[in-house]
């Protein structure tokens, strides 16, 4: 089935540097140093990308750190825990500008 | 058509053959000196594992090595001088003379290694074998290759996690695993799927902090492989969709350095049948040692340092990332 989103395009992430290609190592220099052993493992590192990526609906994203997450030795069960904790930030801060109604609902109301 | 044929037709466009990889590099993959004699004594195995790339499991009882062959082996091991026996399978508890052969190999002051999935090596009717294995300080190297029962039980079937659990506990109450006992427990963890194994490192400290925690499991030594693209791995693999993307993965992966500790520089695999091959993969695809099928009994020692290794395209395996030692 046809799609804007191919698998494909990943391993050729890099092409996007062509056009600008400073700016594109600033960007992939950086982004490998991001994901380097820091004060955190690598393994966590890939857990937390793993979690933006379902928050940003990113399809490469979630491929390629489903696959990161598995490489840096997390399991299903954590990959599935490091999810539902950007799945209940999300719903979260969805539910804390309810206050934010509650607030206009008062002002508004009798 | 060979097996090798079969293999190199089946290989993604983007993914030349390892020869011609390591020619590119400028590399020859030549034997050192050969100080282990890895002998799989039974292709019968009580479990299918997806990953297996012997394809091993129940349905083998014929392919079991008897005593004849194993007592050749032994003279083998004697006559070139071997340092290791590394005993695996299938599932070697299964093979009915497996003390005979520990006893004999001990006789000849052989370090053995007895490889096991864990899931029947403390079963009562293993009694003597535990006994052998500890009496002679028998290295024991168990397969665990995830502990979320999920994936685990996936690749290795249902209800296997709380049976490899109890043989650690148990072999930790007899001293494997324990430090100052002599009793090695080293285990080895094979991804669960379509990707390449999480750093050594790593996995062993997260594995040792885990099974620690919440088991009160220790261990000696943790080892992490890749899933090597042949048997029911394969067919696995290209039934899921997953075979071309796996061998990029693997020859994108490939890193020059990782040729100088290759096992297979250092090891000879018999076969069950007493035939003998580069490495336990080479068996496997069927690619015998030197090109011609040898007999334990026919070898006056190991193959001389320099001689050319046999190599195929599921050597990817063992050369990507931090490699296969």
């Amino acid at each position: 089935m046809e799609s804007y989103y191919d698998r494909k395009d990943l391993p050729k992430f890099d092409e996007i540097a062509k056009e600008a290609p400073e700016l594109g190592k600033k960007f992939f220099d950086y982004y490998a140093s991001v994901f380097s052993e820091g004060d955190l493992t690598e393994r966590e590192k890939a857990l937390i990308a793993l979690a933006v990526a379902h928050t940003i609906q990113c399809p490469y994203c979630i491929d390629a750190y489903t696959q990161a997450c598995f490489e840096k030795g997390s399991n299903l069960a954590e990959m599935t825990e490091a999810l539902h904790v950007a799945v209940a930030i999300r719903g979260g801060a969805s539910l804390v500008h309810g206050l934010q109604m509650r607030n206009v609902a008062a002002k508004i109301s009798m | 058509m060979t097996d090798l044929d079969d293999a190199l037709k089946e290989l993604p466009r983007s993914v030349d053959p390892f020869a011609l990889t390591l020619h590119r590099h400028n590399l020859e993959l030549k034997r050192a000196r050969t100080t282990i004699l890895q002998v799989n004594v039974a292709l019968l195995c009580n479990l299918t594992c997806k990953h297996c790339h012997l394809e091993a499991g129940p349905q083998r009882s014929e392919e079991v090595m008897n005593l004849g062959t194993m007592e050749k082996v032994a003279a083998f091991a004697e006559r070139g001088s071997f340092e290791v026996v590394d005993v695996t399978g299938g599932a070697p508890e299964l093979n009915s003379n497996i003390v005979a052969f520990i006893e004999l190999l001990a006789a000849g002051q052989k370090t053995v290694m007895f490889r096991s999935n864990l899931t029947i090596l403390t079963d009562e009717k293993r009694r003597e074998l535990l006994e052998s294995c500890c009496r002679h300080r028998v290295a024991i190297v168990g397969s665990l290759p995830s502990l979320n029962v999920n994936q685990l039980e996936a690749q290795r079937g249902s209800g296997v996690l709380e049976k490899i659990l109890t043989a650690l506990k148990r072999l930790n109450s007899i001293g494997y695993g324990q430090p100052g006992t002599g009793l090695q427990l080293d285990l080895v963890c094979n991804p669960t799927g379509a990707f390449l194994p999480s750093s050594q490192h790593g996995t062993e400290r997260k594995f040792r902090f885990d099974l620690q925690k919440k088991w009160g499991i220790v261990f000696s030594n943790l080892y992490t492989f890749a899933n090597v693209p042949l048997g029911r791995f394969r067919q696995w693999l290209s039934a899921s969709g997953n075979i071309d993307k796996y061998m990029e993965k693997l020859a994108s992966s490939f890193n020059p350095c990782t040729l100088e500790g290759l096992m297979c520089q250092k090891l000879v695999s018999v076969s069950w049948d007493g035939y003998l091959y580069d490495c336990d993969f080479n068996l496997a695809a069927g690619i015998p040692l030197g090109g011609a099928r040898n007999h334990v009994s026919a070898m006056e020692g190991p193959p001389m340092p320099g001689t050319p290794i046999a190599v195929s395209d599921h050597c990817y395996a063992c050369t990507a990332g931090a490699g296969f030692t």
